[in-house]
């Protein structure tokens, strides 16, 4: 987000997921598709079999690669080195698109004469990826009259993941693919309302639609709104900023709704720690959580079914939800929660209806501003829609008209991950999802039938290093890093390379994130989940 | 028999599916694609077709918990509001603002997402405020 944001002025998807069909070249880097997004993965394979190419990179080879015309298997954490040899092939045989850049962009120089510099035989080394797949990417996206980018997790969680969606949009504007039909840059998001939460300023650093806190303008206009006299300015704290701040005392409370941190955070041990020692923990869920378990009080909200609202989309659509059942037991409502707890603490809310609070939203967000649930009726409306008479937005920077105005270009160098591997720790670890689960699996796993699809998560190895380790399917193995130790079985398969090993994120009994390395990127503060150096020994 | 459909969203990824929540008497029973969602068209993935399965798990929490020696017991409403309103109270009074942190939710909707961020600012005085999409 922070790193399209910088380039285009907006961090949100390019274009429609429907517009993925239109498309006569697709470029997908860092996402499992097929099973994160199978609806998305559809409009892919319908793009394919009206003749568009498929390029896919990922050092998984995952399902969507099984179907690509060009699959590449760079190492975990080479995407920039990756991308700057294929804006390298693109520069040298001339395939830019010099009006675009001229025209709609800005410090492209820089740019270039660090690209200039790549060597490529040295890319194919680092990234493991020939040099003539790298020309046949370049040349293959470059010449496409409609391209698009789609990635997702694999691309952002790195502690350079600002930097490789820096790299992404670079290759969209070096080449002018973006702001038409079926042509932009993509992320999916990964949990069903990430966009609506950023959209309302679940961030620390700006109100709804982005707003930054620390403009007088902004900060001024909420405070008004909201009937106090004045609002903090100050950029707030990310969760592991937050965590970090437990420990040495500074944050004495912690208020969760909806989120299950110690399954999902990096270097999950010492975020237990951290919640044991917190003063109060407050935890608003629907079941009672390896976070909600080491709760002071936990206030039982309701799912999507018992509630009315909206969540936004990846393709940044405003969708109703609607209830459709009385909560169950004697659970609340979980914006009645917050109110009632607000007017206890002495800030007064009164709100009747998720539909009052939306309209107060959408006077506060230009974005927004056009948006009321009797036009969300039918399809949803892609913001922005600023007025009551716009359509909505299925693509944005229209004709390279960049929602920051020029595009802007980004030198970016190579840089290895925070950790790598050595003699004592020889093996790459990287984490992702697997099909029919959801996150941390609090709610999928309540399913009976998506349960028992995949129960209990196992580690992916090559069969030649299955060999080495004289392992067979089943084995129990404990895999070690610099921060924990766990048990799981093994899984022999070719989707992983030699020296590389897999395990999805989503279960608690092994929960991988006690291995993984909360370093984090600079900028977006993401930690670095998909990437860590472990050991394995036969258990 | 009353017999109910109710035209939603999917909660389980960000495609945002719309589906149909079919109930019988109060009770969900399945889901029904909507056939023209935007996205979907008709469709949905394993997920969307059991997304109803878990919101009658009986596993769900129905009633507020509060720890009292150490073990997490069922309160009242009164009780817990009372108790979080008073410790934030407290909390606040004594540490500042910048004690109390908030962690929103990628999976819950945008106005209670707007609301979360509106007591921590408004309310708490903190923009410590931040959601675990982020990881
Ligand atoms: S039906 Fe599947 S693809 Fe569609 S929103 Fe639900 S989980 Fe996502």
């Amino acid at each position: 987000m922070a790193g399209l944001a910088a380039s285009f002025g907006s961090g949100a998807m390019t274009n429609s997921v429907s517009e993925l069909e239109e498309s006569d070249t697709i470029f997908i880097i860092g996402s499992n598709t097929a099973t994160s997004h199978p609806l998305v993965a559809t409009r892919i394979f319908r793009a394919k079999e009206k003749g568009a190419k498929v390029l896919v990179a990922d050092p998984r080879k995952n399902q969507i690669a099984a179907f690509a015309d060009l699959y590449v298997r760079h190492k975990p954490g080479t995407d920039v080195a990756l991308l700057n040899g294929v804006m390298k092939v693109i520069l040298d045989q001339g395939l830019e698109n010099k009006t675009f850049i001229k025209e709609k962009t800005e410090d492209f120089e820089g740019f270039k004469s660090q690209i200039e510099k790549v060597d490529l035989d040295e890319v194919s080394k680092i990234t493991g990826v020939s040099v003539e797949d790298i020309k046949t990417m370049a040349q293959t996206y470059a010449e496409a009259e409609k391209a698009s980018i789609v990635y997702c997790m694999g691309i952002t969680q790195h502690t350079n993941g600002v930097n490789n969606v820096k790299s992404l949009a670079n290759l969209s504007m070096l080449t002018g693919q973006i702001g038409k039909p079926g042509t932009g840059v993509n992320p999916l998001r990964g949990q069903n309302n990430v966009q609506g939460a950023c959209d309302m300023g679940g961030l620390p650093d700006v109100y709804t639609g982005y707003q930054k806190v620390t403009i007088e303008e902004a900060n001024k206009k909420f405070a008004e709104a909201w009937g106090v006299p004045e609002l903090p300015s100050k950029v707030g704290l990310t969760i592991p900023e937050m965590i970090s701040n437990i420990e040495k005392d500074e944050v004495k409370a912690l208020w969760v709704m909806g989120e299950n941190p110690v399954v999902s955070d990096p270097d999950a041990n010492h975020v237990v720690k951290a919640l044991e020692k917190i003063d109060l923990l407050i935890v608003q869920d629907i079941f009672l959580t390896a976070t909600a378990k080491l709760a002071d009080v936990v206030l039982p909200g309701v799912t999507f079914a018992e509630k009315d609202g909206t969540f936004v989309n990846t393709e940044r659509r405003v969708m109703r939800v609607r209830k459709a059942i009385e909560p169950i037991g004697d659970s609340h409502q979980d914006w009645q929660i917050i109110q009632d707890i607000s007017n206890r603490f002495g800030y007064k809310m009164a709100y009747d209806s998720p539909e009052e609070i939306f309209t107060e939203i959408a006077a506060l967000t230009p974005s927004y501003a056009g948006i009321t649930y009797e036009r969300l009726e039918g399809q949803g409306i892609q913001w922005p829609c600023p007025t009551q008479e716009h359509p909505g937005t299925p693509f944005l920077h229209k004709d390279g008209n960049f929602s920051r105005g020029k595009g802007l270009f980004h030198a970016i160098d190579i840089k290895p991950p925070a950790e790598v591997i050595d003699e004592d720790y020889p093996f790459w670890m990287t984490t992702g999802r697997v099909y029919a689960h959801y996150h941390t699996c609090t709610m999928t796993r309540k399913s009976r039938l998506l349960d028992s699809e995949i129960s209990g998560g196992a580690l992916e190895i090559n069969p030649s290093d299955a060999r080495i380790l004289d392992l067979q399917d089943g084995h129990r193995i404990k895999i070690a890093s610099r921060r924990g130790e766990i048990e799981t079985q093994v899984m022999i398969t070719e989707r992983v390379e030699k020296g590389v090993v897999f395990m999805p994120f989503h279960f608690e009994e092994t929960n991988v994130n006690k291995l993984t390395n909360p370093a984090c990127d600079p900028i977006a503060k993401i930690p670095e989940l998909k990437v860590c150096a472990v050991k394995l020994e036969k258990a | 028999m009353d017999y109910q459909n109710t035209l939603t969203t999917c909660t389980y990824c960000g495609c945002g599916c719309t589906l149909f929540l079919e109930s019988i008497d109060g009770k969900l029973t399945g889901t029904i694609p909507c056939k023209t969602g935007p996205v979907n068209e008709g469709k949905l993935c394993i997920k969307g077709w059991n997304v109803h399965e878990f919101v009658q798990s009986d596993k769900r929490l129905k009633k507020p918990l509060l720890r009292k020696d150490g073990e997490l017991v069922e309160v009242s409403w009164e009780e817990a509001l009372d108790f979080t309103a008073t410790r934030l109270k407290e909390i606040k009074e004594k540490n500042g603002s910048d004690a109390v942190g908030f962690c929103a939710s990628a999976k819950v909707t945008n106005e209670e997402n707007y609301l979360m961020q509106k007591f921590a600012r408004a309310g708490i005085g903190t923009n410590s405020v931040d959601h675990c999409a982020r990881l």
